[in-house]
């Protein structure tokens, strides 16, 4: 047990941490909150090292390296990553996390007496349980993280990968994980505990390799709520009350993100995890409905024509978008359109990006003004009111079927709903479907028009036409 | 550990879930991004238990986790402040503009 003194800097660090958080409601008082953060840590860690009465220099120069070195690792990796691969930055740091919890229970079951939790062989009921929750959740946010990395950076396939008795398969591994936890807690046996330390790290696995690339907001989101509750079960083994505090907030903020993010595909966390969307299951009929009709496509002089001429544009930007690079053009073309006194609003589904708020990023990276930049409750209506809606590497997040086909996959997901501007521009490199594999009807409509390529070229020439008209 | 000190514990998590809960729906949605990074990093603030581990240790090998354990945790907080630093400073400079 900790004495109370160091407790109380502990509490002043947990509160540091709330205002961080709390900093977070606006971008004006976010990086205030940041400082917060940074100094609740720094806090937690000088008040530790002064913890224990007897150690020695040497240890101590241990620690300090340890941290150092991270640091520079830590540091080097966060200044070089483009903000497209954020998703898998933060992906592999939840992995670390995780990996910290595995080892940091190996230590407390190995040598109890550091923590004051018992002695080899008689370490408190409790205490062995909380470990092997701790350990448990730290292996499957590491392993689970792992899988998400490697999606994202496209190391794995990112399509969903089933196999036969998936679900059985990862149940009786459940099952296995909770048996051996409580052989572990009456015996205290290092051998379930490593047994079932390995077991999670190949349910995380097969838990996350099913899932397909597009539901990886909510597989992030999910991740990062683990790896708080990693935290918090090493916190209570520990009887450590900041890990505890900050291992509830982090796990209540990842909770919170996978459920909005759920939300905003109309998908239960259950169909996330176990199924995934039916791809392929409507898609044969409604293409072959739409093979007579006719798109109208236009060249980037027709909408630089029509954009210039427009009282208020929207624009709508999805992930294609994000991985043609196409974000500076946009914000060059917003610029141009504002100097010839046109309304440019942008309009983001939360799912329009691979993490929630992924696209805001994107966008401020970008230079442009976050006042500029809409959720989608907050520019629904507008697009009734707009001359021009500008949808680049978007699809699925405007398919009007998700409210009226209640056969289709998507069906319930909110949209944009820009088929009620005046004029629908599509940005896309071919007429192919979105991640759902079911075609939007919009592309059909009357006032919609095709501008085929590349999401960056065909802006930057958009941009060109409108300099020299 | 006994368990009324147990049921303190869970006293200190239940109210901590509850500020939570109420802190982090009043995040503005366009900064989900960065509240996924410092989240992130402040969760490595389970260093501070690989530092006792390391700083107690009486085996040689119990010292090597933990100092693996500090590493990983520390490569988490400095590149988890450092990122969401950085994106907020894209948020912060065009208010600066206007």
């Amino acid at each position: 047990m900790i004495s109370s003194c160091f407790l109380f800097f502990y509490l002043v660090a947990g509160v540091c941490f709330i205002l961080a958080l709390k900093g977070l409601s606006s971008p004006l008082s976010a990086t205030k909150g940041n400082v917060f953060g940074i100094a609740g840590m720094a806090l937690a860690i000088v008040t530790t090292l002064l913890i224990p009465e007897e150690s020695s220099f040497s240890r101590y120069a241990f620690v300090l390296l340890a941290i150092i070195g991270g640091g520079l690792i830590g540091a080097k990796i966060a200044r070089d990553i483009p903000m497209t691969a954020l998703p898998q930055l933060v992906a592999g740091f939840h992995s670390l996390v995780g990996m910290a919890a595995v080892l940091v229970a190996i230590t407390s079951l190995i040598e109890p007496q550091i923590f004051g939790i018992g002695v080899v062989g008689g370490i408190k009921t409790s205490s062995l349980f909380e470990m092997a929750f701790g350990a448990v959740i730290g292996a499957i946010t590491f392993s689970g993280s792992l899988i998400a990395f490697g999606k994202l950076q496209g190391l794995i396939a990112s399509k969903p990968f089933r196999f036969m008795l998936q679900h059985k398969l990862n149940a009786t591994l459940a099952a296995l994980i909770l048996a051996l936890v409580c052989f572990f807690v009456i015996f205290e046996s290092y051998t379930a505990f490593f047994i079932f330390v390995i077991l999670a790290f190949a349910l995380g696995f097969l838990l996350i390799m099913p899932i397909g690339g597009a539901d990886m907001p909510v597989v992030i989101s999910m991740l990062n709520s683990y790896s708080g509750f990693a935290a918090v079960g090493i916190g209570f083994t520990l009887g450590n009350t900041l890990l505890i505090i900050t291992g509830a907030l982090v796990g209540v903020s990842g909770a919170i993100l996978s459920y909005i993010m759920c939300k905003a595909m109309n998908r239960s966390i259950f169909n996330v995890i176990l199924g995934g969307v039916n791809i392929g299951s409507t898609n044969a009929s409604k293409s072959g409905q739409n093979e007579d009709k006719a798109v109208k496509i236009g060249s980037s002089e027709d909408a630089a024509f029509i954009m210039e001429n427009a009282a208020k544009v929207i624009i709508v930007p999805g992930y294609g978008m994000a991985v043609a690079g196409a974000q500076h053009a946009l914000s060059d073309m917003a610029n141009v359109l504002k100097a010839k006194g046109v309304e440019v609003k942008y309009a983001i589904h939360p799912v329009a990006g691979r993490m929630p708020g992924h696209m805001n990023v994107l966008l401020a990276e970008a230079n442009i003004p976050y006042e500029d930049v809409f959720e989608l409750e907050a520019i629904n209506g507008e697009f009734a009111t707009a001359d021009v809606a500008y949808v680049i590497g978007a699809n699925d997040v405007t398919n009007p079927l998700a409210k009226t086909d209640e056969k289709s996959p998507i069906f319930g997901m909110p949209i944009l709903e820009v088929g009620k501007a005046k004029t629908v521009f599509f940005v896309k490199r071919s007429m192919a479907t979105g991640y759902s594999g079911v075609e939007n009807p919009l592309f059909f409509a009357d006032n919609t028009i095709m501008l085929f390529g590349d999401a960056k070229k065909v802006t930057e020439e958009i941009v060109k036409d409108m300099e020299n008209s | 550990m006994n368990s009324e000190s147990f049921v303190i514990l869970l006293t200190i998590f239940v109210l901590a879930g509850f500020v939570g809960y109420y802190v982090i729906w009043k995040v503005t949605p366009a900064l989900h991004s960065p509240l996924m990074a410092v989240t992130n990093a402040i969760s490595s603030v389970i260093v501070v238990s690989a530092i006792i581990a390391l700083l107690k240790a009486e085996t040689a090998w119990i010292e090597a986790v933990a100092f693996i354990a500090i590493l990983i945790a520390s490569v988490n907080i400095f590149g988890g402040f450092i990122v969401t630093k950085r994106m907020l400073t894209m948020f912060k400079k065009k208010e600066k503009k206007l």
